[in-house]
């Protein structure tokens, strides 16, 4: 039921992944560019791809760009960004119709693929400089994504929690890069970015959908072509692990308090505690059924939110939870508590057998979306690690309560954050 | 059972309705893991003020009640039904909005335990004064993370100026005030009057055998008796056509300002064909005003007066129905301006074209292409679409149906200067 036909084909300067299935209406192209996070490119990084998806030689203004997707039966497009471990991913994804379920016969597979290589290859370049206004517009529109993350509460504490958890590692940057750096960037130094990370980015490119292999590969030598290269590789740092728990209070105007606490759980994924760890995770505080939640939520009544997450690439546990100011303290023991009781094993054969059932069913509706079932494959890719999601599957199945123990013996405390609404009145 | 087939999108769409009212829907869809259910009742925070069953006088209700209520059906006598579904290795979850509360699982194993499991679970109520208790804090920290995210603010205060009476205004959840006065004997009276089957829908989308499910709902279904239910009765008061307010300036601990400009709906007394006609007409109409291919888009983006998240979108159901179009921006009063003249030209017919309404309809078009991929979406909007007595698969030839002269109609009926108002988030 699980199996997922990933081929995979060396091409010029990039990877070919295709994923043959009848499950969709619609075809899905997803072409990423991975490169390690550095201070110096993150904000470069993030705004390439504004101003790469706004305008093309082709399609000289956003929008005639947008009247193209809208005449190829309102094509979506968009662009992503995000953090992997200590590397920066950009993702241009484009869903557009299977026009076998169109009355009229527009080839759309083709289209779509000829307005993506136009998107990648072919930006709207003139004199070896982007165009001018649409940088400066885009820059605008990045500022303003920078500046929306402080309004969101819950965005902004995690946020908060990773800079001052992961202090001094790239891994602290924001994907979004920072307002003064965006301020330097020209339309020329974006221009010299853009060959720099088309010449060196690791480069894969995913096609799900109902798709003759032979036929995409054929269109794919037509319209793609780069450069070899060997991609970069980071170590990822892990933190000092003889350091003191840190614990931060920050006040702001704000009815709910929100607290983060983040810990090093020295696993990545790939490594062989890793499915363990998720497993822990689980039963830790990944789902309704899960020690926080039944805790600080159902037992104490404390929050409506009580959760963890695991970051795989980077080997972060993250709790989140919103609660009232007054509370922190309550909060704080009864996470502790969560902790200590996972680290001696004091948990039931009967959670984790639950926690391993809940798992294959997230992993099993992930791969249901053709984006979800990008963002499982990508893990190999980060990772160099060529995990099939039926190992994935088996490993989960086969985890033992030892292996959980011993995975949660690796974990440590790092930083307690708080955003508080009130001064004075907690701990 | 009954069996409709839709050719063109190769999908069969199977219905039964039980004896005891309960319409089940089930589409099945071959390839994929996940099966989807839901079972909604057609019952939502604006039905505040209803008779109850087996009585004859209107009863008003605390706000808020009809959310606390999903929150608590999940809690039983043996545990939380949460813990059941994840032994049967799904993931379950409710919600409310203005007209609905659904209850939803999905897995991809177990299946038929899990449906079972969401059909008794939903109609079995166990509430208990302490139980209710315990909930007010729980909820009280919903309310408050609510508080604190400036596009809840926005969108409810936009909603909040244009209604004078309907109980649309008021928040889902309620407030940690109005929340207090709930008790178990409240919960019954509610669960008793809106959770009848004849007032739900159930749908089931994924890789199932038709047959064999309906069996099993029908066989879950004759095992239980119901009392006969007449017709619900639900009180509105008169509500008028203009806005309450015109504009409402919220401050809040923000860095971005963000601005909403609504428009009161007009014909919210429509259902069936009739609806989804109109529905479509004003979303395509604002899809061409504010799409990103107008070039109303483009100016404004390239005036600095918006970004991405820039949206527009229409919302009509029995009652009440409303547009709301806009998102962050440094010029909220300059935007608020633009919008409004932007609308108001449209009513004379400016910047609506026949070229654009051809590429807006192809564009919706693939959209629905794009949306029936996904179970949740075939679910909840199926529901929503039935309680109005509209039919999901009639989106695609209803569309294409929509002509020049709807648009222009629709655009200079609806567009009004009295049913516009503003609704901004500034920092303090």
């Amino acid at each position: 039921m699980a199996k997922v036909n990933e081929s995979i084909k060396d091409k010029n300067g990039y990877h070919l992944h295709v994923i043959k299935t009848e499950k969709y209406k619609t075809n899905t192209f997803v072409w990423k560019m991975k490169a390690p996070l550095t201070e110096e490119d993150v904000t470069l990084r993030a705004l390439l791809p504004q101003v790469m998806q706004s305008s093309t030689k082709d399609y000289s203004t956003t929008t005639e760009l947008r009247s193209y997707l809208d005449e190829l039966y309102g094509a979506s497009f968009y662009v992503d960004l995000a953090k992997k471990g200590e590397y920066h991913i950009i993702s241009f994804t484009l869903e557009i119709a299977n026009e076998k379920f169109l009355k009229d016969q527009t080839p759309l597979l083709r289209k779509g693929m000829e307005f993506l290589a136009s998107v990648i290859s072919n930006p709207n370049v003139e004199d070896n400089t982007f165009h001018h206004e649409t940088v400066e517009k885009e820059k605008r529109t990045l500022r303003q994504r920078i500046q929306s993350v402080y309004d969101d509460k819950m965005r902004y504490s995690n946020a908060r929690l990773v800079e001052e958890m992961c202090e001094g590692e790239p891994f602290s940057l924001h994907a979004n890069g920072t307002k003064e750096k965006v301020d330097e960037i020209t339309a020329d130094s974006l221009y010299q970015y853009y060959q720099r990370s088309i010449a060196e980015d690791e480069l894969d490119f995913y096609i799900i959908g109902d798709v003759e292999e032979p036929e995409v590969e054929t269109l794919c030598n037509e319209l793609f072509s780069f450069n070899p290269r060997t991609p970069q590789t980071v170590e990822v740092s892990r933190g000092k692990s003889d350091s003191e728990p840190k614990e931060i209070k920050e006040n702001q105007d704000v009815k709910q308090g929100k607290l983060n606490i983040g810990y090093r759980t020295n696993i990545t994924f790939g490594e062989e505690d890793y499915f363990p760890l998720t497993v822990f995770n689980g039963i830790f505080g990944g789902f309704s059924h899960s020690k926080l939640f039944i805790n600080v939520r159902e037992k104490a009544s404390l929050a409506y939110y009580a959760a963890s997450i695991v970051e795989s690439h980077k080997g972060l546990l993250m709790v989140m939870s919103g609660i009232d100011n007054n509370n922190y303290d309550q909060a704080v023991k009864i996470i502790h508590e969560q902790m200590d009781a996972m680290k001696k094993g004091d948990f039931t054969e009967q959670e984790i057998e639950q926690t391993k059932a809940v798992i294959r069913n997230q992993l099993l509706e992930t791969i249901d979306t053709a984006r979800g079932m990008v963002e499982v494959l990508y893990h190999n890719v980060v990772s160099k690690q060529n995990i099939t999601i039926e190992e994935w599957l088996q490993s989960v199945k086969e985890t033992t309560k030892d292996q959980i123990v011993a995975a949660a013996d690796k974990i440590k405390l790092d930083t307690i954050y708080f955003l508080t609404g009130t001064e004075g009145n907690q701990s | 059972m009954k069996k409709i087939d839709f050719d063109q999108l190769q999908e069969s769409l199977y219905f039964e309705k039980m004896e005891n009212g309960l319409d089940v829907y089930i589409l099945p869809k071959k390839g994929f893991n996940k099966t989807f259910c839901t079972f909604t009742t057609k019952y939502g925070s604006i039905d505040n003020h209803f008779v109850p069953l087996d009585q004859t006088d209107f009863e008003k209700v605390p706000d808020g009640i009809a959310h606390f209520l999903e929150h608590k059906l999940f809690e039983k006598e043996d545990g939380d039904v949460f813990q059941q579904f994840s032994k049967q290795g799904a993931s379950s979850n409710a919600f409310t909005s203005f007209t609905r509360t659904a209850y939803l699982f999905s897995s991809t194993s177990d299946v038929e335990k899990n449906l079972i499991t969401l059909i008794d679970f939903v109609q079995d109520p166990y509430f208990t004064e302490k139980t209710v208790e315990k909930e007010k804090g729980i909820i009280g920290q919903e309310i408050t993370m609510y508080d604190d995210n400036p596009d809840w603010r926005l969108y409810f205060g936009l909603i909040q100026n244009m209604y004078h009476h309907h109980p649309v205004k008021i928040d889902i959840a309620g407030t940690v005030e109005s929340i207090a006065d709930i008790t178990k004997d409240m919960l019954y009276l509610c669960y008793n009057t809106f959770y009848h089957p004849s007032n739900m829908l159930l749908f089931v989308v994924g890789p199932v055998d038709a047959e064999e499910t309906m069996s099993l709902i029908r066989n879950n279904q004759n095992k239980k008796d119901f009392k006969e239910q007449t017709e619900i009765k639900r009180k509105f008061e008169e509500e008028p056509t203009n806005v309450a307010e015109k504009k409402q300036v919220l401050k809040m601990n923000v860095q971005s300002s963000k601005c909403l400009v609504g428009i009161k709906a007009l014909d919210v007394n429509q259902s069936g064909q009739e609806m989804l006609k109109n529905e479509l007409t004003i979303n395509v109409m604002f899809d061409m005003l504010f799409g990103k291919s107008s070039q109303n888009y483009f100016d404004l983006y390239n005036e600095g007066l918006i970004d991405e998240s820039f949206y527009y979108d229409y919302t009509q159901e029995s009652g009440f129905g409303f547009a709301m179009i806009g998102g962050d921006t440094e010029k909220p009063d300059q935007l608020a301006d633009r919008i409004q003249q932007i609308l108001l030209a449209a009513k004379n017919g400016e910047s609506l074209s026949e070229e654009a309404l051809e590429r807006s309809k192809k564009k919706k078009v693939g959209a629905f292409l794009r949306a029936i991929n996904s179970p949740e979406y075939i679910a909840n909007q199926f529901t929503r679409y039935a309680f109005n007595e509209m039919e999901l698969f009639e989106v695609v030839p209803t569309l294409e149906k929509i002509t020049f002269e709807d648009i222009k109609r629709e655009a200079a009926r609806l567009i009004e200067e009295d049913r516009l108002t503003v609704c901004q988030v500034i920092p303090k």
